[in-house]
């Protein structure tokens, strides 16, 4: 996603009136960075919100959107322009919060940013760690981290495939991790998330483990075979 | 019966209520930010409370169909306390996000000199920020408190329709009534209110201007006393009609009145908010 890619999908998403008041936001962050902290919380009312592509789930919102433009536009780098993201972050609600994490493949920050993507990682919800689990953290994020966020995805209901990571970013180890929760979910006769097929197939070695090591706590479901081995 | 609870603690609920809720009607609810039980020590404590009233509640809420707002204040009590009094230099950023709709709870516990600066700023807090404001009247000396609360939001230059003057029951609504504030009413197991005492509340006084909430939260309390009180007011006569008006179109007009309510439909049958992930809900769908 580069902002040119942004600026054409709002055009089709965001009312003339939205629009008028994103590029008027843009150009008073342009001259004075700092406005750019009361203009933030009101993008929601301002342009909009809704999904950007309403056939991509957990993806771009017109108001991540915009307001990605809008730190686009902040005049500043380095330290200063670290610091400025790392405030709109903590002082935000849910809504930009999740608009600085879309926003940071954007931003001259290297890996700078990245203890906001671990925050996000922290919380439970799903709109912060889809929008953490980005470009950015895909091209940033430790494989320790990355591999604990995948899992936290599946744990949480989110599609892998919101994930621009994967399978790119799938290893032996994340393979691994995936066997083995697909061993819990089956012996515990629950549901084996479909998505976690593909990631796995790429490892043919890593095979999920039957449960039958603890056989004090089989239950009836237990003789079904895992989605590995059927 | 569709039911916007005006004024409802949720953070200290569980997700067993959001259920219940729902099933009851609960399609709204504004979450005023108040006191823990507990009293708190620092600033801190209030920012992270602040930020799950703008983050993780409204989450949780919209997992069970419930769209959630909140109001944002230094409470009464906590006021009296300097390592909090603080707190109020952060308001103004909370004031200006997307689910604050209004400004409280403000007013008085114990009407200390304390409680009296803390009110008259966070009433101009409303004015310069456009929003309605929340006010809390105390549950000792009630009727001195309304009196001098009625006084103070008038000297504030506040709209009296801006503001909704809360916990009234039969002996302070008459004071409130001519003031043009709206009336709030909490529906208590065995205090504040109860349903019985809120229908004859609205024989006496119709339903114009007046907001009925369960003020739910840690304390012995029932988020359905909403609901309660609407077949209370249809058993007692009451049309459907206005048990809609005092249950839904009220607060809506209340809290509308700040410019940022976020309903899309959630109170029309058949229209059911979707609500995606499911953290709270721990792997399974909830179906409404």
């Amino acid at each position: 996603m580069t902002p040119d890619h942004l600026r054409t999908a709002l055009t089709e998403r965001m009312t003339e009136e939205g629009g008028r008041w994103l590029a008027g936001a843009c150009a008073s962050v342009a001259a004075e960075p700092e406005v750019v902290r009361g203009l933030f919380p009101l993008v929601g009312r301002r342009c909009g919100r809704g999904p950007l592509d309403p056939a991509v789930p957990h993806g771009w919102t017109v108001d991540d959107a915009a307001r990605a433009l809008l730190l686009t536009a902040v005049p500043l780098t380095g330290t200063p322009l670290l610091e400025e993201i790392g405030e709109l972050y903590r002082s935000g609600d849910a809504a930009e919060r999740r608009a600085v994490l879309r926003g940071l493949p954007l931003l001259p920050v290297g890996d700078g940013a990245l203890p906001l993507v671990r925050d996000a990682l922290r919380t439970n919800d799903t709109r912060l760690i889809a929008a953490a689990l980005g470009d950015y953290a895909t091209d940033h994020l430790d494989a320790e981290s990355y591999r604990q966020g995948v899992l936290k995805c599946v744990f949480t209901g989110i599609p892998l495939t919101a994930l621009p990571g994967l399978p790119g970013r799938a290893d032996i180890q994340l393979a691994r991790m995936m066997a083995g929760f697909a061993q819990e979910r089956t012996a515990a006769g629950r549901e084996v998330p479909t998505d976690i097929g593909p990631v796995l197939a790429l490892f043919p070695d890593v095979r999920v483990p039957r449960h039958r090591e603890r056989a004090d706590v089989r239950s009836a479901t237990t003789d079904r075979p895992s989605p590995r081995e059927a | 019966m569709r039911i916007f609870d005006p004024h409802i603690h949720m953070t200290s609920r569980t997700t067993d209520d959001y259920e219940a809720m729902h099933a009851a009607g609960v399609r709204a609810l504004v979450e005023p930010a108040f006191w823990l039980g507990q009293p708190r020590t620092s600033v801190g404590s209030f920012l992270d409370y602040f930020d799950s009233l703008i983050g993780w509640e409204p989450f949780r809420a919209a997992q069970f169909g419930i769209r959630h707002h909140c109001t944002v204040a230094l409470n009464p009590k906590e006021a009296n306390d300097p390592r909090c009094a603080e707190v109020l230099q952060h308001l103004p950023r909370y004031l200006l996000k997307d689910g604050v709709v209004a400004v409280g709870e403000i007013g008085y516990d114990s009407m200390t000199p304390e409680e009296d600066e803390a009110f008259a700023a966070q009433l101009q807090l409303a004015l310069t920020h456009d929003l309605p404001a929340l006010v809390h009247t105390p549950h000792r000396d009630k009727a001195a408190g309304v009196e001098r609360t009625l006084a103070v939001v008038k000297e504030s230059g506040l709209a009296p329709e801006r503001v909704v003057v809360d916990h009234l029951n039969e002996v302070t609504v008459r004071q409130v009534v001519d003031s043009g504030c709206w009336m709030g009413f909490s529906i208590y197991p065995d205090t504040k209110m109860d349903e019985r005492r809120m229908v004859a509340v609205l024989r006496e006084f119709g339903t114009e201007r007046i907001l009925v909430n369960s003020a739910a939260d840690w304390g012995r309390s029932d988020p359905l006393k909403t609901r309660r009180t609407g077949d209370a007011m249809l058993a007692a006569g009451f049309t459907p009609d206005d048990v809609d008006t005092v249950l839904w179109r009220n607060p809506v007009a209340f809290y509308g009145q700040s410019g940022k309510l976020e309903l899309d439909g959630s109170g029309t049958p058949g229209t059911d908010a979707t609500f995606e992930g499911n953290s709270v809900l721990r792997g399974v769908r909830a179906e409404v």
